[in-house]
């Protein structure tokens, strides 16, 4: 058919131009010998359109990025079919379980930041008595306060290229409260969520395929795919499962040698805190450790914080990477820090403005310029997810009119979560075959499942990752959307998946009673 | 030891990049600010930034969707009307679960559903949601495609010069070729097809695979609108060469003059039926940053794929889900503005007079500007028939030229900072949009108050006069 659409194309092509140059002498088709060469050139080509998926970039081809990949796509399949055809499936509906985004899964925002949020982006409101009553009085004044760093109060305008300075000015307060040390609204670049800020930097980063990323297997797929959009090589540094999901330096230094080895140069340190999809909250030792590790080998340290705010252990708390390495006496000469923070986490879970930020620490002034060149390309990140990164690190005080009601709704939100990590742990382990971590921190549990022969040939038979199968198998059994382990990385031979802990917490019961019943009767299904 | 990253070590291409809108022009403007002085930033499309008021009614929606516990209160009513009440609640519904959660990375499916019906109404095709993708910012969309297209170094991208710098920074950044095409100055900045073609044929014979071109309608920063001849051709020229075509069309909704009105590159294309309507590969984008809105900093676009292999179009949403989902708030207000507030509508009137008094306003400004730099010494200014800014031609006189490579600057870079230092206003010098070897331009915008304009234009007209009477020999004639 193309090739038959092609010809005509050609004949036609052939026609017009025959017609063109006897009746219609117009400049713009002088016979010249460049003419003739150039469409010559593209008449050889004419049978394929431009572009195709076999003359795309090719690291757009080779990037995956599991989150949502071939496991969700099929989860929308069958929930269409579930409206179509109602009964078609042995559930009523499907349950994401794949993606970290709680107000998806009726998670509640925070008043007060959406107070503030509504009176800046519709500053009128100020202006009216009657928002008095509708409003409370701090999301009023802090709407005042953040309009009156706004040049113009223009909330629709662009802003500075690292965000507006008043709001940069909020959040290095927010940061030096948190840690203790200072930090410079200077070093800080608001962007359209982190994952953006993540790009920046393996932009800058890598040069070549010689530049090398330390990454944590398991890691956020952001990472790997990134890494493989700028042509840069993933250097894996394994997680111990058996010590609950560990960091050995002596594994980081086993892994920079042997890339070095293959002439890699590592560039970077990813260091993932609260763990993503593994949910640990690295002791401060350890942290030390990585900073001395970093300082030594002239590595950047990448430091993904996003979920600085779940912690659900009491015996751990957050240490941002910056705070460890000032403790130690190390400054701006020592090592460079890159901390990257969002207000799509936390207790907040605001994933859909796109707000966040990177840190930067440790840069000479000629590497900074280059930053905020590469930032203001883009002009600036939106506004109103600025307002709110400045509202995530500078909340409600005790005194002010919302606290104790913001507390309220954030302690509910963050106990809750930690009930939910709970019961769907215990659920995991309490399964055949499967072992569980605890999950310290973050929004996932990465149970591991230990897959009978019978079950990964099975796989095998069907081109499918044995842990792909099962998580396929769980969707059509029960409509519970998880992500196959293989998107994270895992150990060779080992088999997981990623499991939010998000679902309402009503619906936890059901889910883990389902889930539960799949299990068993997959395992009867497989058994060895 | 060496710092883990330094200026060295950074990414080549990362340091061949520029992009000249927020340079060194306007580094020193803020500079300056700092110290006290009242600069006029016209350096970039950015109208609130300079006292343009948002339309009301989208910001009443959007303000409910932040905070929709408001759509519980009795008196709601009091503080917003009923049909940004009803909007605000449609859109809610759209969502996954309001403003917060991640949408389908490609935007809301009924906020697209909305770009394709606007897209239909405008230009008599239907055209289907699922090749629709809203990003954040036209510009975020434009980087999408450019990265998908660009293998290696080999790629060459047509582009117009002038041009709107995101394109040569974009192909530097991934790494592909610049093809530059001229725009005819005198000729109103309409594409000149000789030179296009001799272009195309150079980079080829230098190894360069020409994949895709690149065309701004309205023109940035040439503010020309082309003809539907002109854009006939281009799509021709297109299918005969091979190329896929970027229509950045940003700008649709800035018309100044009635003689050509804006017509979309995709209603072009399917006029001309086949075989081009089912062969030429077109990418139109759009925002809400331009027209009459202006709301730059909501970051809210889309692109449009036209002709696009299914295949190809899974990989780009691939891609768009690695950043998982564009800011939902900007994508509310994309819908309201491919769907504004019709006839009948409670908040009809109010938006409608809102709109036209931006337009008929920005129609004067064009006008007042180009007429006051074409009555200024040595400046020659082509008519900003659309788009935001005025680009126009200053004959530097020989002396002038001089300074500026005595103190390693540019030609018009030099003009320009004593333009800004002198009077505090800050445009961006032509050589950051690119023009031809020996001729200089600035580009300004038309967003100044409209009651600024003519103490904007005077005090223009004060320097470049004083400039020219002080670089030019004896007016004109050589001391030779």
């Amino acid at each position: 058919m193309r090739r038959f659409v092609a010809e005509k194309a050609k004949r036609a092509l052939s026609s017009y131009l025959l017609s063109s140059s006897r009746s219609h002498p117009s400049p713009s088709l002088t016979s010249s010998p460049l003419k003739f060469y150039s469409t010559a050139a593209a008449m050889a080509s004419k049978l394929n359109p431009p572009v195709t998926v076999d003359t795309l970039n090719p690291k757009v081809l080779k990037c995956e990025y599991a989150v949502r990949g071939e496991i969700v796509t099929h989860a929308q399949r069958l929930q269409e079919e579930l409206q179509t055809q109602p009964g078609s499936h042995p559930f009523d509906e499907i349950l994401y379980c794949n993606i970290g985004n709680p107000q998806s899964l009726a998670q509640q925002p925070i008043t007060f930041f959406r107070e503030v949020l509504a009176l800046t982006d519709h500053p009128a409101l100020l202006d009216k008595s009657e928002s008095a009553a509708l409003f409370s009085s701090d999301s009023i004044e802090r709407a005042w306060q953040i309009l009156d760093v706004i040049p113009g109060r223009a909330t629709g305008a662009y802003s500075h290229s690292q965000g507006v300075k008043g709001l940069r000015d909020a959040i290095a307060a927010g940061i030096a409260a948190r840690d203790g040390f200072p930090s410079n609204p200077d070093d800080i670049f608001l962007t359209d969520g982190a994952s953006p800020a993540v790009h920046m930097m393996m932009q800058l980063l890598i040069r070549t395929e010689n530049d090398g990323i330390l990454c944590p297997i398991p890691q956020y797929p952001l990472y790997s795919a990134s890494i493989a959009l700028h042509g840069g090589s993933l250097v894996p540094y394994y997680l111990d499962e058996g010590t609950g999901w560990g960091l050995e330096i002596s594994e980081l230094k086993k892994q920079l040698e042997e890339a070095r080895s293959k002439g890699i140069t590592v560039r970077a340190l990813v260091v993932i805190n609260p763990g993503n999809p593994t949910g640990q909250v690295l002791a401060e030792e350890n942290q030390r450790q990585i900073v001395e590790f970093c300082k030594k080998e002239g590595l950047v340290l990448l430091a993904d914080e996003v979920y600085q705010e779940n912690i659900y252990v009491d015996d751990k708390s957050f240490n941002s990477f910056k705070k460890i390495a000032r403790s130690m006496g190390y400054g701006e000469d020592d090592l460079a820090v890159v901390s990257f923070q969002s207000v799509s986490k936390g207790y907040y879970g605001e994933c859909g403005k796109r707000g966040g930020y990177m840190e930067i620490t440790g840069f000479s002034a000629d590497v900074r310029e280059q930053i905020y060149k590469v930032a203001s390309v883009n002009l600036c990140s939106n506004i109103s997810g600025q307002i709110l990164a400045s509202l995530v690190m500078n909340p409600p005080k005790v005194g002010d009119e919302s606290y104790e009601s913001y507390m309220a709704e954030k302690d509910g939100i963050l106990q809750s979560l930690a009930r939910r990590a709970q019961a769907l742990e215990e659920a995991f382990n309490s399964m055949e075959g499967v072992t569980c971590n605890k999950a310290e921190g973050a929004m996932y549990l990465f149970p591991r499942i230990h897959l009978p022969q019978k079950a990964i040939d099975a796989a095998k038979a069907v081109n499918k990752a044995p842990d792909a199968f099962y998580a396929q198998r769980l969707l059509e059994a029960t409509g519970i959307v998880v992500v196959p382990g293989s998107g994270f990385g895992q150990v060779p031979g080992t088999w997981h998946f990623r499991c939010t802990i998000l679902p309402q917490e009503d619906k936890i019961p059901g889910i883990i009673s389902h889930f539960k019943a799949f299990h068993e009767s997959f395992m009867s299904e497989y058994r060895d | 030891m060496a710092k883990a990253l330094d200026y060295e070590s950074l990414n080549e291409n990362v340091k061949k990049t520029a992009y000249a809108v927020r340079g060194e022009l306007y580094l020193r403007a803020s500079e300056l600010q700092k110290e006290g002085k009242k600069i006029i930033f016209t350096n970039v499309g950015n109208p609130h930034a300079l006292g343009q008021k948002p339309l009301t009614f989208p910001r009443q929606v959007v303000a409910l969707c932040q905070a929709p516990f408001l759509l519980d209160d009795p008196n709601v009513g009091l503080l917003f009307p009923a049909d940004a009440i009803a909007r605000a609640k449609h859109y809610l519904q759209l969502t996954s679960g309001g403003l917060g959660a991640y949408s389908d990375s490609r935007g809301i499916p009924g906020v697209r559903k909305e770009v394709a019906e606007f897209i239909e109404r405008r230009d008599g095709y239907p055209t289907d949601p699922e090749l629709i993708f809203l990003t954040d910012g036209a510009s975020k969309g434009v980087m999408q495609m450019l990265n998908a297209i660009i293998r290696n170094e080999n790629d060459g991208i047509l582009v117009p010069v002038p041009q709107y710098p995101l394109y040569s920074a974009a192909i530097t950044l991934y790494g592909g070729s610049l093809v530059p095409y001229y725009l005819e100055e005198e000729a109103n900045w309409s594409l000149d097809f000789n030179n296009i073609r001799q272009s195309i044929a150079s980079a080829r014979s230098k190894g360069i695979t020409v994949r895709a071109m690149v065309i701004i309608n309205p023109g940035n920063p040439t503010g020309q609108c082309l003809s539907e001849a002109n854009i006939r051709e281009l799509l021709r020229f297109c299918f005969l060469e091979n190329l896929v075509l970027l229509a950045d069309e940003v700008y649709q909704q800035n018309i100044y003059q009635d003689e050509r009105p804006f017509i979309s590159a995709r209603k072009i294309l399917f006029d001309m039926g086949p075989p081009l309507n089912k062969e030429v590969q077109l990418v139109s984008f759009h925002t809400v940053s331009k027209g009459y809105w202006g709301e730059c900093g909501q970051r809210g676009g889309y692109f449009e794929m036209t002709n696009l292999s299914p295949k190809t179009v899974d990989e780009i949403y691939k891609v768009a889900s690695i950043s998982l989902s564009p800011n939902v708030p900007g994508q509310i207000f994309m819908g309201l503005m491919v769907n504004p507030p019709k006839p009948g509508d409670i908040s009809y009137f109010k938006f409608e007079q809102e709109s036209k008094a931006i337009m008929e306003s920005l129609r004067k400004r064009a006008h007042i500007m180009t007429d006051g730099f074409n009555s200024c010494r040595n400046v020659v200014c082509n008519f900003t028939e659309g788009a935001m800014y005025s680009f126009p031609q200053i004959r530097l006189p020989a002396r002038a030229i001089e300074a500026a490579k005595s103190a390693g600057k540019a030609p018009d870079v030099l003009y320009c900072l004593k333009l800004l230092e002198a009077t505090g206003i800050s445009t961006v010098p032509g050589s950051g949009f690119g023009q031809k070897e020996g001729v200089f331009h600035l580009r300004t915008t038309i967003l100044p108050a409209e009651e600024d304009m003519p103490a904007i234009m005077e005090s223009f007209k004060k320097f470049n006069d004083a400039f020219m009477e002080e670089y030019e020999d004896y007016r004109g004639y050589s001391r030779m």
